[in-house]
């Protein structure tokens, strides 16, 4: 193995502390037995037990994770069928505009997306909660999802949804038992992008959001806003935790299913 | 016995399974096909042959149902296909990318269009497994796509489009993906498939020599027009156009103008030179331009002027294309036409006679060439 170079290893090093040493400190600091955040007192659980005692943070978790679920299954389905006509409808009265809608969201400024539609949600009278969170939600991520899906879409065999209706598929038939097998792997990092974008939104969120429901990312925001206390630092590493698992699950998962295919041809081959 | 000869489009009593009436096919300004009207015969093994962009492939994706005839109609077994939507017909296709569904393994492949259909469990598997044994891919059932070879997928492909047994098979440039000696394999087990299940097979293939192998009919198309379809002898031996003749197999194509003379016609070619002679059933006006069509394998080559042949020659080689078992000789006239023989070569190679530059004598006999009108 080649040995790092003095100037490899200085900008490895500086990288990876620029990336990661504010989280380390945050992670440090919630096992702090201090109640003040930049005294350090000595090792303690504490602030994780004072956590789970804290009413209201455990039902703005409960919030959030319901609003994501909701709001990421919904952008999925709409989000694969918006791809479905892009990519396959072909030319249509009105297509660029109707692309140009569906991408519109990715490059729109937050601000504008949760005034908007805060201000229709006003303006029809819709009591703010829990389901208009789901809908601006789906609103944003429906174009994430749109966006993944139909690059995969746009790579895949016509002729295999033909050999489906060849062998006697009706249309949704095909679509069920042939395409969306095979697109699953798109649709599933469609919907897991549409639920970390939920989880962590905090601008639309806050927009949306009516006394009867808040988000946690709204909770910690206006908890911060009178003090970073441990407990926050508590939660902030427990979400570091879970997208750390999620990512690495993720990641492990793919490979291991790419070993495995490559694993097949091998065997193919000296068939 | 006599033995019976299968050419039903021959017998006046026998009913087409295909029939095209005055079918046309526009998208948007372009026609991809023209006012078509043929027949297909049950059992038939029916090849539509042509370059690339003649509308064969369109002219099969609207017997599949994928595409819809703007003019006329498309019968089969009498029924108008038009309103039956491709899930609907009695047609299967094998696809020219196999189509093959990644995600299922070779067995649910082969029984993904018997269970549409709602066959009972027991019916389903001995029917696949009869299919596994017709395409010897009883070991590989359980395997996914990926992890067979690409002869093995093209069986498995023909598997699944033969296993509802349909009145119709089509297959979309079937041996594209497969190299040449399996290929020449494949063309005779796909003979011998047609031929035990006694499904009607129609073949799109740009390849003539697969066209010849293993049709009962051959279609040759242009611009969205069969010219002429007919038996691969037939189509080889007596083609109807220069198109048909220059597409199918070698051939020298010279240019002349007719003149009756006693069975045939003789053809004047060139100033100065003795006009060649043909016999045929055409008619020519005297003076009426034609073209002879003349097949290398028909044109020997000799050193001296052979005494008993009207047809000779004499020019000088200018190219060998030695093909192993063949070798073609390029042989130009003085005033420049240039013919093409073609000789076997039943000795080695250094009992071989002629080389570049030598002065030689091509012949052939009165009823070699074809004589063509245009």
């Amino acid at each position: 193995m080649r040995r790092l170079t003095w100037f490899n290893a200085t900008s490895l090093t500086l990288g990876f502390a620029f990336l990661y040493l504010p989280m380390i400190i945050l992670i440090t600091y919630s096992f702090n037995e201090s109640k003040l955040v930049t005294v350090w007192a000595g090792f303690s659980t504490k602030w994780y037990g004072e956590l789970l005692r804290n009413q209201s943070f455990l039902d703005a978790a409960w919030v959030t994770v319901k609003v994501a679920i909701a709001s990421s299954t919904i952008a999925t389905i709409l989000g694969t069928m918006a791809a479905l006509v892009l990519v396959r409808a072909g030319r249509f009265y009105g297509r660029t505009l109707f692309s140009g809608m569906i991408y519109a969201p990715l490059v729109m400024p937050e601000v504008i997306t949760g005034l908007s539609l805060l201000l229709l949600f006003i303006g029809i009278g819709m009591d703010r909660g829990i389901f208009t969170i789901i809908l601006a939600h789906t609103t944003f991520s429906m174009c994430f999802v749109s966006v993944v899906v139909s690059s995969r879409l746009v790579t895949f065999d016509r002729s295999l949804e033909e050999a489906a209706l060849d062998l006697g598929c009706s249309p949704f038939d095909a679509f069920r038992l042939v395409t969306l097998p095979i697109i699953a792997p798109a649709v599933i990092s469609g919907w897991l992008l549409a639920f970390t974008l939920s989880l962590d939104d905090l601008v639309i969120a806050s927009f949306t959001a009516g006394p009867s429901a808040t988000t946690l990312p709204i909770k910690i925001w206006s908890a911060v806003r009178l003090g970073v206390s441990p407990e926050i630092n508590a939660l902030s590493t427990i979400m570091i935790g879970i997208v750390a698992v999620g990512v690495i699950s993720a990641s492990l998962i793919t490979k291991r299913a790419s070993l495995r295919q490559q694993a097949d041809e091998r065997a193919a081959v000296h068939a | 016995m006599a033995q019976v000869v299968f050419e039903p489009w021959n017998d006046p009593k026998a009913k087409p399974l295909i029939q095209f009436k005055g079918v046309t096919k526009r998208f948007g300004e372009f026609t991809a096909i023209d006012n078509q009207t043929f027949d297909i015969y049950e059992r038939e093994f029916f090849a539509l042959l042509g370059p690339s962009g003649c509308g064969k492939t369109t002219m099969m994706r609207m017997l599949a149902g994928f595409e819809k005839p703007t003019e006329g109609k498309i019968l089969l077994a009498g029924q108008d296909l038009a309103p039956i939507p491709p899930n609907k017909r009695s047609v299967n296709m094998m696809f020219q990318s196999y189509a093959l569904f990644p995600h299922l393994s070779v067995w649910e492949n082969i029984a993904f269009g018997l269970k549409r259909d709602g066959k009972p469990k027991d019916v389903i598997a001995a029917r696949v497994d009869e299919m596994l044994k017709l395409t010897r891919l009883q070991q590989f059932a359980k395997r996914k796509p990926h992890q067979i070879s690409g002869g093995q997928r093209q069986r498995v492909a023909l598997a699944r489009s033969l296993a509802k047994a349909p009145k119709l098979l089509l297959l979309d440039e079937p041996l594209g993906a497969l190299d040449a000696k399996l290929r020449q394999a494949t063309q005779f087990e796909l003979m011998d498939i047609q031929e035990k299940t006694g499904t009607t097979f129609v073949i799109v293939t740009h390849d003539q020599e697969e066209a010849m192998t293993v049709a009962s009919r051959v279609a040759v198309m242009d611009n969205g027009r069969i010219i002429q379809a007919d038996t691969p002898a037939r189509i080889y031996e007596m083609p109807n156009s220069v198109y048909v003749a220059d597409f199918i197999g070698e051939v020298t194509i010279i240019p002349g103008t007719a003149r009756k003379s006693g069975e045939g016609y003789e053809i004047a070619y060139a100033e100065g030179m003795t006009p060649l002679y043909a016999e045929t059933e055409t008619t020519f006006d005297n003076g009426e331009t034609c073209h002879i069509a003349l097949r290398p394998e028909k044109v020997a080559i000799s050193a001296e002027r052979p005494e008993d042949r009207r047809n000779a020659v004499q020019g000088k080689i200018i190219d060998i294309a030695y093909l192993g078992n063949l070798s073609t000789y390029h042989v130009a006239l003085p005033n420049g036409q240039m013919i093409k023989a073609q000789t076997a070569n039943t000795r080695r190679l250094s009992r071989r006679g002629f080389t570049w530059e030598d002065t030689v004598w091509l012949s052939w006999t009165d009823t070699a060439a074809v004589l063509l009108k245009g």
